[in-house]
């Protein structure tokens, strides 16, 4: 067995542990976690396969950032688990048995001889200074740069819908405008009143405190 | 030596037991969304092999766009379980029943 075919059972078994493992795991934190090994296994198999750029950037598209966003929100909803798991198990005959199906089906189309699927072999090696990198880059900047470019947008709106569906007011917030008080000026805050300066009576004066007294 | 056939059939394992996460995790949206990120890795699969033993780059750019479209994905979803979260106190699929349908 070469090292390339060692190479990819190993990582086969570590994904298909992971990948069970997020579906089954008890606590979300968990599953997220083995959610990582698994996308982390994956970019050694894309690695195999010589998809170089692609292996990086699943690892830090990801990992880094969809996958951290997902720790974000499972620490973040304060969930209770046994209410939800309640009843896990009881599909678990029909789902396996649908999951088994789909492999099986998978394994004999895959595996019959009228698929020729052993008539795709590897191309030639490729040269050691080329670059899986600058082929993608060059292709996307030429051939597929509106797809790019419809891609961008994509992402933006993404980003513009989730601050717009996360973002709220809250009621009992003591946010203040800072354009607003810059624009204040004196005549704003402070009201001239004219008031006639008036001497008050001696004898009322007298009165008051006699009464006091 | 490694084959075409078995980079596919592991995608399709994989893909299975996505399939069985959202059979048994029914009521919990975070695993649900979890289990179609899974789902989408097992598609690439079949992408990057194809565009190998192809040694065609076509693959790799369509799953560079996949990814581009998951990472929206994942983020819009997310953003709306926390709204969800915050007006109705659960993630509970059966509580979801709003929209009477």
């Amino acid at each position: 067995m070469s090292f390339q075919a060692v190479v990819f059972y190993v990582l086969s078994l570590v994904l298909i542990v992971a990948a069970f493992r997020v579906v089954t795991a008890k606590n979300p934190v968990h599953a997220a976690l083995y959610l990582v090994l698994a996308f982390f296994t994956a970019s050694g198999h894309w690695l195999l396969l010589q998809a170089e750029f692609l292996a990086i950037a699943l690892v830090l598209v990801y990992v880094g950032a969809v996958m951290v966003l997902f720790l974000f929100v499972v620490m973040m909803l304060d969930i209770n688990i046994e209410k939800l798991r309640e009843g896990f198990w009881q599909h678990f005959p029909l789902a396996g048995t649908v999951a088994l199906v789909m492999v099986a089906e998978m394994v004999l189309i895959l595996s019959s001889p009228e698929a020729n699927l052993a008539g795709f072999q590897a191309g030639p090696a490729v040269a050691a200074d080329a670059s899986n990198v600058r082929e993608l880059g060059r292709q996307l900047y030429t051939v597929y740069l509106l797809p790019f470019e419809a891609a961008a947008v994509v992402l933006l709106v993404a980003m513009v819908a989730a601050i717009g569906i996360t973002m709220r007011k809250r009621a009992d917030s003591k946010y203040i405008n800072p354009a607003e008080q810059v624009r204040v000026r004196r005549n704003d805050r402070v009201r001239m009143v004219q008031v006639q300066a008036v001497k008050p009576e001696a004898d009322s004066a007298s009165d008051i405190n006699e009464q006091q007294a | 030596m490694l084959s075409l056939t078995h980079f596919l059939v592991l995608a399709g394992i994989l893909f299975a037991i996505s399939v069985l996460g959202i059979f048994l995790n029914r009521k919990n949206l975070i695993i649900l969304l979890m289990a179609i990120e899974l789902m989408l890795l097992a598609v690439n699969y079949n992408f990057i092999a194809f565009s190998h033993y192809l040694s065609d780059t076509a693959g790799q750019i369509f799953v560079f766009f996949i990814l581009t479209v998951a990472a929206a994905e994942s983020a819009i979803g997310l953003a709306i379980l926390v709204v969800l979260f915050r007006k109705l106190d659960t993630i509970n699929v059966e509580d979801l029943g709003s929209l009477k349908g």
